[in-house]
Order: structure tokens, then sequence, then C-alpha cells
């Protein structure tokens, strides 16, 4: 009977290993004619089941040895707050909603500019052999020590370097990201009266739901959020009323300028407010529609099976490309990020989840699952830029500085590309989604908005509706974004707090409103910087500040897996620690190379010294000292990002070394094996 | 079949319950032996005000 089974799963698993290694090597060697997506996603899910059920089973087994017995802290120290035993898909859940955010949409849209064939790749690959194991591992060692965060076990692990290291490189991703993901909410709404309009409501609609949740109705989120959910979609159909109402359309019509100095009043407004007014409602609400949006995705991805018009590899592989400039290598891979591996999981994986995990042997399915979901999201983001026509794709995403300001200039330019599109297409097609005008739309938002408008209006409502799931996709994503931005400016918000409390204690005082208002003024001041250089950059800003997002994001998983290769090492596993350093040597190699070019590169589209000292060399304006000194500040950013990790790296590089030659401590900071009394229970 | 049906919609609001922390504020109530109430739930936003402020969500 035992030999049955055994057979019949070896027939199984060999048959998802040949569909998996059929439908990638269909999407990998097909050229010339369109592809359709479900190849993309026959290859994904063979390598996502193959990757759960064999890599991480080896991880589990093997390095990390999970032991279903040993209590975990959320049994040892129940508290029904913070540590609570909960059921594993309960967990699942919270995991994923926390892990996914906007970078999974936004990156491979981005990246899609080489084709459709690299970031399905990087995505696939990235996230089995990459992402998952630094979720995974990460939310592991954190159970085995009481639910300890990651600069606190970089202390302890590899040194005080290392804990200050990943303190430091926190709060510059989250300065880095709250900017950039402003601006592409920005670039979205910049003379769009319905998107601004609707994502406008979402503050009195988030504000009427605290209000709701605290006054009429205590506690009853999930109705809250519904009611949420009818009045935004009332919103939504309300703002092309807006946008036909030329005094209204007025009103709500603003310059990317205008947009940044109203997102930055946002920010500081609601760093400030009590959390369950504005933050903890909308919080609520974009995860209702994340949750939905996404399935809803998935569904009519798989039931519509759109085909791909974007080649599988485009010409920009070789640098020169409008969306963002640099060469496939390195910048595939910093730009597609979260969708691969995203050092900021390891925060999450670090911070509520291992407080709530029930037994060891769950962080496989939490840690390493709940990466599947989220790359699985950014494969979708890929398939929706894809199914766009690449002349359509490549006139949203590009800068006017490249494709130049008048239509016919542009759809001229991109057509010369070897990518065909005219200015009456786009017309046509800026009318069908209810907006002015589709080009210069940089930021990977309205393409991503299109291509999903596209899916959804082809299976529910057909082109009639199509300007509502355009705005639908559009809100979709700024709530998204908006609530990175409310809670990212929180979060650094209590980090400096927490600081400041060493040089001066009631600043630590998270309830004095001095210390919340000086030090949200800080947050709010640093990332707008960087936004409003955004806002100035004559190429877009999405060119200079996604790739550093990027680069520090991945320069934080850098972090992460040296604290994870340092762990295994010390576990007496060191002929396993390749698991960890191969995904190291990789992220290290990529972001390396990227900051190498980005600080150094004589080309003046990717290096921001060239950029500073083409600037400088041609006939000054208003601008041109401003933007001298963000290209060098820029500059400057990066190098300091990168020596920061290389002192990680050579401070974990020393344990290691000591470790394995006898004279150094091996002992790992966990804490002692407690008999789990959950087995007797059940 | 409907038992399996009934297992997923059961984990799937259990799931959704404690997302949208409806889940806490249960346990809060029940830990403090208090009805719901606009009250009892300023006093459970008051006591995790800060620890839900310094959540990290994803980019």
């Amino acid at each position: 009977m035992l030999d049955g089974m055994k057979g019949l799963s070896f027939f199984v698993w060999g048959c998802v290993a040949l569909l998996g290694t059929a439908a990638v090597g269909v999407v990998a060697l097909h050229r010339g004619e369109p592809i359709n997506a479900i190849w993309l996603v026959m290859a994904a899910a063979c390598c996502y089941a193959l990757g759960y059920r064999f890599y991480s089973k080896f991880i589990a087994a093997k390095i990390l040895a999970l032991d279903a017995l040993r209590a975990t802290p959320a049994e040892r120290l129940e508290n029904g707050r913070d540590f609570l035993v909960t059921n594993k898909w309960v967990v699942f859940g919270h995991h994923f909603a926390a892990i996914a955010g906007p970078g999974p949409l936004v990156g491979p849209v981005l990246a899609a500019q080489f084709g459709y064939l690299p970031g399905t790749l990087w995505v696939l690959a990235g996230a089995v052999f990459a992402g998952c194991v630094q979720d995974f591992v990460i939310l592991l060692f954190s159970v085995r020590r009481d639910g300890k965060s990651l600069t606190e076990m970089a202390k302890e692990e590899t040194g005080r370097i290392g804990g200050f290291v990943a303190y430091a490189a926190v709060i510059v991703i989250l300065v880095i990201l709250l900017s950039v993901v402003a601006l592409v909410v920005v670039n979205a709404l910049k003379a769009s009266p319905w998107g601004t309009f609707t994502i406008a409501m979402t503050i009195p609609i988030a504000l009427l739901m605290g209000i709701y949740l605290r006054r009429i109705r205590p506690g009853k989120v999930m109705e809250a959020s519904v009611l949420g959910f009818v009045l935004v979609m009332l919103a939504i159909w309300g703002g092309q009323f807006v946008s036909q109402n030329p005094g209204l359309a007025r009103v709500f019509t603003f310059s990317a300028g205008t947009l940044a100095v109203l997102i930055l009043i946002y920010g500081f407004a609601a760093s400030a407010l009590p959390v369950w007014l504005l933050l903890a409602p909308r919080d609520y609400l974009s995860t209702f529609v994340k949750l939905g949006t996404i399935s809803l995705l998935a569904i009519g991805i798989v039931g519509l099976r759109p085909t791909l018009h974007m080649p599988s590899l485009t010409r920009f592989i070789d640098g020169t490309g409008p969306v963002f400039s640099g060469k496939i290598f390195p910048f595939a891979f910093i730009t597609i990020a979260c969708g691969a591996v995203s050092g900021f999981h390891s925060l999450i994986s670090s911070g509520t989840t291992p407080k709530l995990i029930a037994r060891e042997t769950e962080t496989r399915m939490v840690g390493y699952g709940a990466m599947i979901a989220e790359s699985a999201v950014a494969l979708m983001a890929i398939i929706a830029a894809s199914v766009l026509q690449p002349g359509v794709y490549f006139a949203i995403n590009s800068p006017a500085g490249i494709v130049g300001q008048p239509p016919e200039a542009a759809a001229a330019t991109i057509s010369s590309w070897g990518f065909p599109v005219t200015a009456g297409e786009m017309q046509a097609l800026a009318h069908a989604v209810g907006e002015q005008t589709l080009y210069n739309r940089t930021g990977g938002a309205p393409a991503f908005a299109v291509g999903m408008a596209n899916i959804f209006s082809n299976s529910l409502g057909g082109q009639a509706v199509m300007a509502v799931w355009y705005h639908f996709a559009i809100m979709f994503e700024a709530l998204f974004i908006l609530t990175v931005l409310d809670a990212g400016t929180r979060v650094a918000r209590f980090m400096i707090q927490d600081a400041m409390a060493h040089v001066y204690p009631p600043l630590g005082r998270t309830s004095w409103y001095p210390s919340i208002l000086a030090t949200s003024g800080v947050v709010v001041a640093s990332w707008g910087y960087f936004l409003w250089q955004g806002v100035k950059d004559p190429l877009g800003g999405i060119n200079s500040l996604w790739p550093l997002f990027g680069i520090a994001n991945q320069l934080l998983a850098t972090v992460a897996l040296c604290v994870a290769t340092t762990i295994i090492v010390k576990m007496h596993r060191k002929k396993y620690a390749w698991v960890t350093l191969g995904p190291l040597a990789m992220l290290v190699a990529v972001t390396f190379t990227a900051s190498w070019h980005k600080v150094f590169d004589p080309s003046p589209r990717i290096g921001f010294l060239a950029q500073a000292s083409a600037l400088a060399a041609s006939p000054a304006t208003n601008e041109t000292a401003r933007l001298i000194l963000n290209n060098r500040l820029d500059a400057v950013v990066t190098a300091a990002l990168v020596m920061m990790v290389v002192l990680v790296l050579i401070e974990s590089a020393r344990v290691w070394i000591g470790v394995l030659r006898g004279n150094k401590d091996a002992r790992v900071r966990e804490v002692a094996f407690v008999m789990t009394r959950l087995a007797e229970e059940q | 079949m409907m038992k399996q049906i009934t297992f997923v919609a059961r984990t799937v609001l259990a799931a959704l319950r404690e997302i949208f922390d409806e889940a806490a504020y249960a346990r809060f109530l029940q830990r403090e032996c208090q009805e719901s109430s606009t009250d009892a739930y300023a006093e459970f936003w008051r006591e995790r005000g800060n620890a839900y402020g310094r959540r990290s969500r994803c980019c």
C-alpha cells in the first residue's frame, strides 16, 4: 500500500516537473508570435509547487530541523495581545496581507521594458531560491528567539555593526520607499480629475469608517470595510461626472507639484492623527480591496487567458530603455525587487508573524508559502503590462524628456524603435479610460491600470466600462500606496523617537505631541525632499528613484541573508550554508554592480555623478544647481548604503571563519527547548 | 464535501476576522470581561494604538 502511494506520488510529481519544464521552455524559447499568458501561469504553478514540495521541505528537514514538539513563543508567552497561538491559515492570511504591497505590482511593470521573459524568470527563480528562503528562515529564527526583530538578531548573532546597519538601512529604505511610491501616485493622478477625485474621497471615507467603528458599531470592522468599499465604488462611478463637468474638473485637476505638496500634507496629518481615526480604517479598506482585487485579477487571467503582445525580449536589454536606464543585468533584478526577494519581508517575518505561529512546522507554509503568493502577484503584474501593445506600453511609461512632449513626436519616436503606435490610437485609448492623455504617465501604475482594465473589461462589462475599471485599478494602487505612506511614516517616526529617547528622554514618548509633530516633520521632510526631486526631474524621477529603492530594498535582504547564514553556520550546518549563501552572493553581485553603475557610470542617464557633470557643463537654468545637488546626494546615499552593507558582510564573514576555525563562540542565541503542550491538548 | 466547504469557509472567516482585528477585539472583551461598547472600543485602541502604529507594511 505504502509503495503504491509512493509510486503514485513519484508519478504525479514527475508529471508536474515535466509540465513545468515544458511551460518554462515555451516561455523562454518562444520567439516571434505573441504567446498566451496561460503558459506563464502554468510555468509559475509548476515551479511554485515543486519549490514548495521539495526545496522548502529540504530546508525544513536538513537545515532548520523544524520541531513540532518545541513550544513556540505564541504558546509560551501567550498574553492574548501580541503573543497568541493562531490557526496556521489565519497566520498565512495575516502574513500575506502584511507583505503584499505596491512593489510587486509596480516593479515588474517597469521591468517589462526588457520584455516579459527576464521578469518572469527572475520572479520565479528569485522567489523559489531567494525570496521564499529568506522569509522562511528569518521567520523560523525569530520564532526560536521569542519573536525578536531582524535588528536584534543581527546585533546578537553578527555583532553591533550588523544591528546598527539593519536599523539605519530600514530608515533609509523607508524614506526612499515612501518618496518613490508617493511619486507613483503623483504621476498617476496628475491632470486626472477622475482619479484625483476618487482618491481624495478615500480620505473622508476612511475617516467615516473610523468614526463608524468608534461611535456607531464598535469593532465591526468587516461591516465597516464593506460599507467603505461600497462608498469607494460610488466615488469611482461618480468620478466620471466630475471629469465631465468643466467646473468640477478644474477643481480636481492638479499639476504634479501641487499633488506632491498635497500628499506631503496628507502624510504629515496621517502620521500625527490617532491610529483609529485614519491609519487603521484606511488599512482595513486597503486590505479588503487588495485581497478582493488580487483574487479577481487571478480569476480574470486564468479565465480569459489573454495574449501577451510584448515580445519576450526587447531591444532595451542593452540599457537604452526609456522607462529606466541600465542593462538587463543588474537593473532587471533591482527593478523587480519585491516580486522575487524583498528585504522588507524580513521585518514582517521578524515582527508580528513569529508571535502568532503555533508550531515550528507551520513556518514553512507561512514564510515560504506566503512569498510564493506574493510572487504570483508580481507575475500577474507582468501579464497585465504585457497584454498591452508594446507601443502603448512605451507611450505610457516614457518620460517627455526622452520621447518628446507633443503626441505626434512621442508616437513617432516610439514607432521608430520598432513598436508602432499612433497619436490617434493613444487618444482613443485615453478617451476609453476617461483620461485626457496617457502620455508620459511614468511610474508603472497607469500602465498596470490600463492592462488590468483591459483584462477586466474583456471579461466583465466590455469596452463600455473600461474607464470604470481603469479608475478602479488606479484607486486600488493608490489606496495601497497611501496605506504604505501612512504606516511607513508612522513606523519611521517611532524608530526615530526610539533613537532620540537616548538623547532626550521625552522625545521617546509616543504620546507627547511636540515629539510627535517634530519627528513626523523630520520623516515627511526627508521623503518629501526625494519626492520633490522626482517631480522636478526632467527624466521623470522614476529613472533615479526606483533603482535607488530597489538597491536599498535588496541591500536589506543582503543583511537578512547574512544573519541567516551566520545562524546556519553556528548551527553546524555549514555544508548547507549555500542555501542562503547562494542568494546572498547573487544579491551582492546585483546590488553592488547596480550601485556602481548608479554612482560611477559615464552615461548621464545612468550614473548620478555623470548626470551632475553633464548638468554642470550645460547652459545653466534656475533648476541646474538644485538638480546637480540632487544627483550628488543620490550618489552619496547609494554609496553610504553599500558601505554599510560591506561592513555587515565583513562582520559576518569574520564570524563564519571564526566559527569554522573553532576560535569563535558558535553558540546560537535561541531560547531553550520547552516541550509543547499543544500536542497533548489536541 | 459539505463538511470541507464549511471548514474552508470557517477558516477564511477566521483569517478575515484576524486580519481585520475583530478577533483581537473579541479577545480584549473576553479578557476584560466587558460588553462591546464605544468605551470598550476606545479602551481597546488605547491599549493597542502604539503597537498597531509600529506594524510594518511591506512595499
